[in-house]
């Protein structure tokens, strides 16, 4: 008979909802089949947030939201013999690990059998000269900052071979978010490195699950052009995943949301550049001739995912120290709103000079069109004179007392502004930048290993 | 069929997603006929117009005829990206919606969704 295997994701963002993977959970009880759970919670910064943990206390550095993810339904996918994967480890996957053995105790289980996945940490083999002299593929100059991460996203097979000691959760740090899905898939069909079709319909799953809800109608919602039901208890996404690569994509029973081709073809692109070279660490996986058919209520059919060889190098990412962000903002209403706001932008343009803090400032004025324009270019929308706007501005400087002084200028307007400005709020925040790197395969491999708990 | 100037949004849907300094917004037509308007009308020419004040410097338009989708790829569109921006939207999440809105073109009432409000701009 063919084998089907069942993949749920609980979370597709660090600060996702914690209790999202629960329904999954209860819909799993009634399966049988290999089950497995996942988790993404590990997006390009919050490593470098990670790391900083890590620093401050060797035991930490795993995600800061573990406790609240894995707690819930820890026992009943022990019970039910649901695997747990998930990237949850972020800058310190045994750390990770030993956390959940903690929780186990606590719940008075049975200790789970866990697999780590190590060697994502570049820092642990590579020496900053060295990361700092590899190509870049994007990102900023980095080379006068202060490397604060620097992790390579690993494959799917370190996953397949944990799960092959027969342990019940799988925790890695940075790995590509679809192998959280290829990885199990792997290890239930045996797939070789030359099943590249396979490999392909495997990553293209694991691309539609990694976000979450954002492929069971959350994040698509227009009301009346596009309609979700009950978006507030919108269901996250199961895997009905098929031996010859096609597999249905639906979402537990009694909740809320959508499945349709539409939300589907729109997490399909998320984040995708060329849809025939998706790149990962197990192979290209080609896009271009997938189709979707309807197959009943909430649940869409896909199949014709196809792949080519991986690419030959593995893409790391570099978080460096960036100075310091200054934020703030102040509120204008009523009559001839639209032109105070506008005065007190450029009041804050000619402080800065004044003081002389180099470097752009941009100015916004919300309710203007923010978000498409800044205070100096022409709005696409009929902005009326009389209204509610909100002037933002906000600045990068080495120092932090550089961007207090910008948001001190800002709440200055309480006295020093136009006419009835109120809601001042401002806020300085330390920034990271990132960049990508490429780096050799044989430096990474010997350095993968799993270690079980 | 009588066709007038509507935004794209009346036969399309869209999302914008991030990595580095560079934006991908696919747009999907509804139905067939929205298909063949976008396919031969959102021109890669018409989307860096559209995103050329926010610091595009280059679009790539790749086309998924079987899902009636094409997916456009906006080069140092997002003011540095996540990490480095000055935007509010330091992710240029609401880019899809810009794009919905600016990118105008002539449409007939076949190829809009038998639901959808776009339907009382036509006055026949």
């Amino acid at each position: 008979m063919e084998k089907k295997v069942y993949i749920g994701c609980g979370a597709g963002f660090s600060g996702d909802r914690f209790d999202a993977s629960i329904p999954i959970v209860r819909e799993f009880k009634n399966i049988n089949g290999p089950k497995y759970l996942m988790f993404e919670v590990l997006a390009e910064r919050t490593l470098a947030i990670a790391q900083q943990f890590r620093l401050q206390n060797s035991e930490k550095g795993y995600s800061p939201f573990l406790d609240n993810y894995i707690s819930p339904i820890l026992s009943d996918c022990l019970e039910n013999n649901i695997k747990i994967i998930s990237n949850i480890g972020a800058a310190n996957p045994l750390g990770a690990a030993k956390r959940i053995l903690e929780i186990a105790k606590k719940q008075n289980i049975t200790p789970p059998k866990i697999g780590v996945v190590i060697g994502d940490d570049l820092l642990e083999y590579m020496s900053d000269n060295e990361i700092l002299n590899s190509p870049t593929m994007e990102g900023l100059d980095f080379s006068n900052n202060n490397i604060t991460a620097a992790n390579v996203y690993l494959g799917a097979q370190p996953i397949a071979d944990a799960l092959s000691k027969d342990v019940d959760l799988v925790i890695v740090g940075r790995t590509v978010d679809s192998a959280l899905a290829l990885g199990p898939l792997i290890h239930e069909y045996q797939w070789k490195k030359n099943d590249l079709d396979l490999l392909g319909a495997g990553t293209i799953c694991g691309h539609l699950l990694e976000c979450g809800a954002q492929v069971t109608g959350a994040y698509f919602a227009d009301p009346g052009f596009k309609d979700v039901p009950n978006l507030a208890n919108v269901g996250f996404p199961i895997v009905e995943f098929n031996e010859d690569g096609s597999f249905v994509v639906t979402k537990p029973k009694s909740t809320g949301g959508l499945v349709s081709k539409a939300t589907v073809t729109e997490q399909l692109l998320y984040e995708t550049h060329d849809p025939s070279n998706y790149l990962v660490p197990d192979v290209t996986a080609d896009m271009s001739s997938l189709s979707l058919e309807d197959d009943g209520e909430n649940r869409v059919y896909v199949r014709g995912g196809k792949g080519k060889k991986s690419p030959d190098k593995l893409k790391a990412t570099i978080c460096c120290d960036n100075g310091f962000m200054g934020e703030a903002e102040i509120s204008y209403a009523g009559p001839n709103a639209l032109a105070r706001a506008k005065l007190a932008g450029e009041v804050i343009s000619e402080r800065i000079q004044i003081l002389g803090l180099q470097g752009q400032i941009r100015v916004e004025i919300i309710g203007a069109g923010s978000v498409h324009f800044s205070m100096d270019e022409t709005s696409s929308y009929q902005l009326p004179e009389d209204g509610d706007y909100r002037v933002r501005t906000s600045a990068i400087y080495p120092k932090k007392y550089q961007a207090q002084q910008m948001v001190d200028e800002v709440m200055s307007l309480y006295c020093c502004g136009p006419a009835a400005g109120g809601g001042g709020r401002g806020y300085v925040t330390a920034q990271s930048s990132t960049a990508s790197i490429l780096v050799d395969r044989d430096i990474v491999n010997p350095n993968v290993k799993v270690k079980i708990l | 069929m009588h066709k007038i100037n509507l935004p794209v949004h009346a036969i399309a849907h869209a999302r914008a997603g991030d990595k580095g300094d560079v934006s991908n917004i696919s747009l999907i037509a509804y139905l067939d006929n929205g298909w063949d308007t976008i396919y031969k009308l959102a021109t890669k020419d018409k989307v860096f117009d559209i995103f050329k004040h926010m610091g595009a410097s280059k679009v790539e338009r790749y086309e998924l005829p079987s899902l009636k989708a094409l997916n456009f790829v906006i080069q140092n569109a997002l003011g540095g990206g996540v990490n480095s921006s000055l935007r509010l939207d330091r992710h240029g999440k609401t880019l899809s919606s810009h794009l919905l809105h600016e990118l105008v073109l002539p449409i007939s009432k076949d190829m809009i969704p038998s639901n959808s409000p776009y339907h009382l701009k036509f006055k026949d």
